[in-house]
């Protein structure tokens, strides 16, 4: 939905400057909102991006988080792509996450360059499984899937409840957790990687699952814009109508970008469990597949606008970590606030500085 | 007579548990027959039950609590409104914007204002929407079934509970036999018409969605302090997605989605009070079942396998004035 102004404008001021702007207006509300609590919003920065840069440690864990909210941002990417608004990243992340823990746990005597694949397939299955239902409910019965994957975070929420507490926990614990992943189904962590070939790094949560992320990115950025069948899923997104035109099935499409979003959003499953918890437990993903909306619409869709959105989330949540350690008032929920501002000022009211912006570029 | 207490005690419950979810229905039904998609149910009733809350307990009267509580989604209505009606941007994004908004900012305020984690501070009774007894309801307790159902599931409700039971037919008055209900529901419907009839489309809208803020203000405000007694982190737990369900569920009309609500209400009831204990020919049901059950319901109603469910017909969709 571009407005015809925007498309009068160059390139650069559509796609640079008014992101730039949204961006401003969010981070400076925020701002706002911290003066209200009564902290100096300036050293609040100093010490975000210090907590989250400052040593290499930090950089570790920022990369950590980043990693999770890659695969959750592209899993938004891909299906804004074939303008479809997938809210249900969450609860397709939880039920990959099972998938990933069930390989993990019944599979973990075979070697690790056969149970990784493995891990990613069970996850990406999963995920995609979830994604399933909603995706043929709105392709051929015409329900939206902005509610159904609503509804399917709460099932999910529900049924992995269910399972932790009932089948999966671990016998005679009271946490409903499934037992600790054997060492061999573990994913070794960046320190440990790059140890074998020499480089030193402080220990830090960074596994390998940031690579696979980064591959994820390649396969997206292959897939959505220079394969027929990325053609035909953007042709949908772009124009239903036009594609019907042109051959294109939009139900067909909506199904595989479904399904590709769910597959991504259940890779989550491998930086949070095999990478980190080494277990199955509840709400691991904790909020993660809602940030990749904001991630997505930061993004602009793309893989690289993606890795830098990513990236800065992960910052906000290292950097608030330790924010709170300096700054007992300041929890890390503000950067739930800043996500929030950021979906609105880049995501609903995207336009609302193009007139502005307009009149001061025929002016100049 | 055991029997009979059982049944009035869970529909007692099921009138407190779906006072709220009513509230936000009809919330999410002024909005949405007006055209505009609102996620942000959750996120409305979440940053009034937080209002509410801090407003009782600064002034000691329930009524500021109230007026705060709108205030404030009233406020979070008009945001929405601005984005999706004045710039016409995605009313599914700027929703979960919304959601997400409060839940940050009630955390975020709540634990810098009191530093309690998040909670508000606890709320004395006179600060509080007490349970209020209507009158004879001491004298006909004793009264056979009649007696319990009048003392136990008519009386002792707190303030906003009867909001929510008139705000029913009231809505359904104002939607279907007033000029405004009428107008609105053309507006979802084929906004063009209207805007030809010489009706301002987005002033009909932004009152649509105000009407969406005051209902789910007094929603939020009846968790925080009819409910409870303070404000905890992510209280509305849900319940403004499970009113959406219970709009949808009830096809977008007032007195369906109303008893869509009561119908989770009483699922919520009875999965409390049945917890641990087996039914007769089934055995235990896992309560998450029947937490899922609403959504579950709801799928498969949109699915098409329980009559059709068909929103109004320009919902979702920004207007634009031909110029």
């Amino acid at each position: 939905m571009t407005p015809a102004a925007a498309r009068e404008l160059p390139r650069w001021a559509t796609a640079g400057l008014l992101p730039v702007l949204n961006l401003t207006a969010a981070f400076v509300v925020s701002g706002l909102v911290v003066l209200v609590i009564g902290e100096d919003p300036l050293k609040v920065v100093r010490l975000l991006v210090w907590g989250a840069f400052g040593f290499e440690e930090a950089i570790g864990y920022t990369l950590y988080y980043a990693t999770s909210f890659i695969f959750t941002g592209l899993a938004v990417a891909v299906a804004f792509h074939c303008g479809l608004f997938n809210i249900g990243g969450e609860g397709q992340a939880y039920i990959g996450g099972l998938g990933v823990a069930l390989v993990c746990l019944n599979l973990d005597g075979l070697p690790f360059w056969l149970l990784a694949p493995l891990a990613i397939a069970g996850g990406a299955l999963f995920g995609a499984a979830w994604a399933y239902v909603p995706a043929y409910l709105q392709a051929y019965r015409g329900s939206h899937v902005v509610i159904t994957t609503i509804m399917f975070n709460f099932i999910a929420s529900a049924t992995m409840v269910y399972l932790l507490v009932n089948v999966m926990i671990q016998p005679g614990q009271m946490q409903p957790e499934s037992r600790a992943f054997s060492a061999d189904a573990r994913m070794p962590f960046m320190h440990q990687a790059l140890a074998g070939i020499g480089i030193d790094l402080a220990a830090s949560p960074l596994n390998l699952s940031f690579v696979w992320a980064l591959i994820c990115c390649l396969l997206f950025w292959l897939f959505i814009w220079h394969t027929r069948a990325g053609y035909a899923l953007r042709a949908v997104g772009a124009n239903p109508t036009a594609a019907i035109y042109a051959g294109i099935s939009p139900a067909r499409q909506t199904m595989i970008a479904m399904l590709i979003s769910g597959a991504l959003a259940g890779c989550l499953g491998l930086n949070e469990l095999m990478g980190v918890q080494h277990r199955l437990l509840l709400e691991f993903t904790g909020g993660y597949g809602f940030v990749g909306i904001a991630v997505a619409l930061m993004g602009r869709g793309h893989p690289l606008g993606i890795v830098l959105a990513a990236i800065l989330f992960g910052a906000l949540y290292q950097g608030g970590a330790e924010l709170s350690f300096e700054l007992p008032r300041i929890t890390r929920d503000m950067v739930v606030v800043i996500q929030g501002l950021i979906i609105l000022f880049a995501g609903a009211l995207e336009f609302m500085f193009l007139p502005l912006l307009t009149r001061w570029l025929i002016r100049v | 007579m055991e029997d009979v207490t059982l049944v009035v005690l869970i529909l007692d419950s099921t009138v407190r548990l779906s006072a709220p979810l009513v509230l936000a229905a009809l919330a999410g039904l002024f909005s949405e027959r007006s055209g505009i998609i609102d996620i942000g149910l959750e996120g409305k009733m979440l940053g009034a039950a937080f209002a509410a809350a801090a407003a009782a307990a600064q002034t000691g009267s329930p009524w500021a609590g109230l007026a705060a509580g709108i205030a404030v989604s009233v406020a979070l209505a008009l945001l929405h409104g601005f984005a999706c009606i004045t710039h016409r941007g995605n009313q599914v994004v700027s929703g979960v914007a919304l959601n997400i908004l409060a839940t940050g900012l009630t955390a975020v305020l709540g634990i810098s204002w009191y530093a309690r984690g998040g909670r508000t501070p606890p709320l004395g009774a006179d600060a509080r929407f007490l349970p209020i007894t209507l009158p004879g309801a001491e004298a006909v307790r004793d009264a056979p079934v009649l007696g319990a159902l009048y003392s136990e599931l008519l009386s002792g409700h707190s303030f906003p509970v009867y909001v929510a039971c008139l705000a029913v037919p009231l809505a359904a008055w104002t939607l279907y036999r007033t000029r405004f209900g009428l107008r609105l529901r053309a507006v979802g419907e084929n906004p063009l018409s209207v805007d030809t009839a010489g009706i301002s489309v987005p002033g009909l809208r932004y009152r649509a969605v105000i009407c969406a803020g005051i209902l789910c203000g007094v929603a939020g405000t009846y968790l925080s302090i009819a409910q409870s007694a303070g404000f905890v982190r992510e209280m509305t737990a849900g319940k403004g997605y499970i009113a959406l369900a219970a709009l949808i569920f009830g096809k977008w009309r007032p007195l369906p989605a109303t008893g869509a609500c009561l119908l989770f209400g009483l699922l919520d009831a009875v999965a409390i009070r049945l917890q641990g204990t087996p039914l007769p020919g089934i055995g235990e049901v896992p309560v998450q079942f029947i937490q899922a059950l609403p959504y579950v319901l709801t799928v498969i109603l949109l699915a098409g396998f329980i009559g059709r469910a068909i929103p109004p017909r320009a919902i979702g969709i920004p207007y634009v004035k031909e110029r």
